[in-house]
């Protein structure tokens, strides 16, 4: 599914610059399900926003499903963002004057989708997210959970190859965040790729592989035994 | 190619985001506003410069003649100097293709009765070119002809007063008029918009004038229009060379004020060009300077709007969006908004001006109005502004990574 070599990226700060990813190799396949952890600042958010082409790195190799991600124009990036990729925040990242119906929708209107098709399209993906009832809600009108699961919804709307979440979890209770485990480990279940970044082990459990950064280096990468989070919800 | 979906995007941004509309509409509408009624009150003044001068041809120049103030050519001072009807001769061969209308003036007060209604008035004795240099209007009948002033016909033309005042439900035409002892055919009846006095005058041909009071072919003075071709310096050089020929023509010295005196409309004319041209260079820097005020507004907003929405063009990256289609939604909002933003500032403008216009004319301003082509310049200016003033920082936007845009906050 990807595979990056030699990645480096490094961000100015003034006159100085802070070198945050030194040298990473990854290979992640299709189907697994991936957490990336590490401490604050080590680098976790920069590797994921560049796998996923909201960044780009300074070095180094990255292809994804066969592509090699390289001065790629603007509009291409945007079919790829579009095509292969859904992304889900910790900060949900709803655009706050849509409700939860056009948010879910607006990838789809990307894909120059037709406005019944999409719409359509949309209330399934709530409906699989259990918000079907909730569709002309604004995000203000939303509990955190229901916002991340809107999020949700709208990354796999366009049905993505490949799930990038950073710290879905972070800004919900542990209930909601078992319940939004369930639903992303049921959607790799159906064999989406998913790759997560997050700061607490429990979350991390629930996938099936670990891979730990320091220091802009990755220190440990092992397969774990998932931990279904049904058993909590 | 008509994207239901983009205008529906567009709408509901425009709908959603009702303030930031509002403010940025408000400036445009506010601006047009303003160049409205500016311009408006401008074109009032203009107005009110026009009109000071009536509708008497505005072309025309009055020449009368005084007594000698200097001895010339052995002549003593204190001279009188005397029109005759050759004078108009002499200045129509000498000037014909500077003339447009000439005619010499008896005047004559006398008192006129019809039926024991009894009433005085100035008789005019004239040509019948002076109805146009007067701009009479004629209501019934018809003015004085070249047959009358050939056969000295005793008609006459009387003033729309004149008939109020000596013929009470009587049909004045075909009747006769007892003026000073003598009856008089009146032929025709006329207005002058320039008020009451202006008809309370009889006219008659001059020739019968001349032969009924004096016998004599004197002229009390000339009253000619120029070619309105002519602007006003050419106009007053063509005064002055008139002047000139007469003063040659009567054996008066140069230097005389008195002998020959004219009256020069091209004067006043040429207060009123200055007067114009002074309201039109005051008018065209208070309509650039709202202009470019609106402008720099619009941009303004333009650029604060574009900020605000960073994190909206990050996510819409994210999910997929071309730089186009974030260009073109910001670009096609801020040409809406001002499209409509102007619209209403041009209707509530004229609106002011239609409501005030009247009360405005103890101040000198009437008729303030504006050339409807003008302001939808104004306003193309100020959508073409707005979008060139959105264009270039949604472009910049459009460019930017998805990471740095979704971090604004
Ligand atoms: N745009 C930027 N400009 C400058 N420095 C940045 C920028 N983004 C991140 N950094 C720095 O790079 C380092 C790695 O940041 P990153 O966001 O990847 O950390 P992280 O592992 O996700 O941390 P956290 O767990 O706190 O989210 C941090 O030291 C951060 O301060
Ligand atoms: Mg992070």
């Amino acid at each position: 599914m990807l595979k990056i070599h030699q990645l480096h990226k490094s961000y100015a700060i003034g006159d100085s610059s802070l070198h945050v990813l030194k040298g990473i190799d990854l290979e992640v396949e299709s189907g697994e399900m991936v957490a990336i952890m590490g401490s604050s600042g080590s680098g976790k958010s920069t590797l994921l926003n560049i796998i996923g082409m909201l960044d780009e790195a300074d070095s180094g190799e990255y292809i994804l499903d066969e592509l090699p991600i390289k001065n790629l124009t603007e509009k291409k990036a945007a079919v790829y963002r579009n095509k292969f990729l859904g992304f889900i925040f910790q900060s949900f990242n709803l655009i706050n004057y849509k409700n939860a119906l056009e948010n879910v929708a607006l990838p789809l209107y990307y894909q120059g989708m037709k406005r019944k098709e999409r719409q359509k399209k949309a209330l399934f993906h709530l409906e699989k997210v259990g918000l079907a009832n909730w569709a002309e809600h604004l995000p203000k009108e939303l509990s955190g959970g229901q916002k991340q699961r809107v999020a949700i919804a709208r990354a796999l709307a366009a049905n993505p190859k490949l799930l990038l979440a950073d710290e879905p979890t972070g800004a919900l209770d542990t209930k909601t965040s078992y319940d939004i485990m369930n639903f992303i480990q049921s959607l790799n279940d159906e064999g989406k790729t998913i790759l997560m970044v997050t700061h607490e082990e429990d979350i991390a459990n629930m996938c099936k592989r670990i891979v730990r950064l320091r220091d802009g280096v990755i220190m440990e990468d092992k397969k774990v035994n998932q931990v279904r989070a049904e058993q909590y919800v | 190619m008509f994207d239901l979906d983009l205008w529906r995007e567009i709408f509901q941004s425009i709908n959603k985001n009702r303030t930031r509309s509002l403010l940025s509409g408000f400036t445009v509408t506010f601006a047009i506003l303003l160049f409205t009624i500016l311009f408006g009150i401008a074109n009032g003044l203009k107005n009110t410069f026009k009109e000071a001068f009536g509708t008497d041809a505005n072309n025309s120049i009055v020449i009368f003649a005084g007594r000698t103030s200097q001895a010339h050519k052995g002549l003593q001072a204190g001279r009188k100097i005397q029109f005759k009807n050759e004078d108009r001769d002499f200045l129509i061969d000498k000037y014909g293709d500077k003339i447009q209308y000439f005619t010499s003036k008896v005047n004559k007060n006398v008192s006129a009765s019809f039926r024991g209604e009894k009433n005085s008035y100035e008789v005019r004795g004239v040509y019948p070119e002076y109805m146009f240099i007067e701009n009479n209007v004629i209501k019934d009948g018809r003015y004085i002809n070249q047959n009358d002033i050939d056969k000295k016909t005793k008609v006459v033309v009387i003033g729309r007063v004149v008939e109020n005042e000596l013929f009470y439900k009587v049909n004045p035409i075909g009747k006769y008029i007892n003026l000073s002892g003598i009856s008089y055919k009146i032929v025709g009846v006329f207005t002058d918009d320039e008020g009451d006095n202006e008809e309370k005058i009889i006219y008659m041909p001059i020739s019968t004038t001349q032969s009924i009071y004096g016998n004599n072919d004197y002229v009390d003075l000339m009253h000619l229009t120029y070619n309105p071709e002519m602007n006003s310096d050419q106009a007053l050089a063509f005064g002055n060379s008139m002047k000139k020929s007469l003063k040659e023509k009567f054996d008066v010295a140069r230097s005389d004020q008195r002998a020959i005196r004219m009256f020069n409309m091209a004067q006043g004319t040429k207060q009123v060009d200055v007067m114009t041209f002074s309201l039109t260079i005051i008018i065209l820097v208070i309509g650039f300077g709202t202009l470019i005020a609106g402008i720099v507004g619009i941009s303004n907003i333009m650029i604060f709007i574009v900020k605000e929405r960073t994190k909206e063009i990050g996510i819409r990256k994210a999910l997929g969006a071309s730089p186009r289609s974030i260009v073109s939604i910001i670009l096609i909002e801020s040409i809406i908004i001002t499209a409509i933003a102007g619209y209403i500032g041009l209707l509530v403008g004229v609106g002011v001006l239609e409501y005030i216009g009247p009360s405005l004319e103890v101040y000198f301003i009437k008729d303030p109005g504006v050339n409807n082509s003008l302001v939808i310049g104004a306003t193309l200016t100020l959508i073409i502004a707005g979008g060139l003033a959105g264009y270039l920082p949604a472009k910049k936007a459009s460019k930017i990574k998805p990471i740095v845009a979704l971090r604004n906050d």
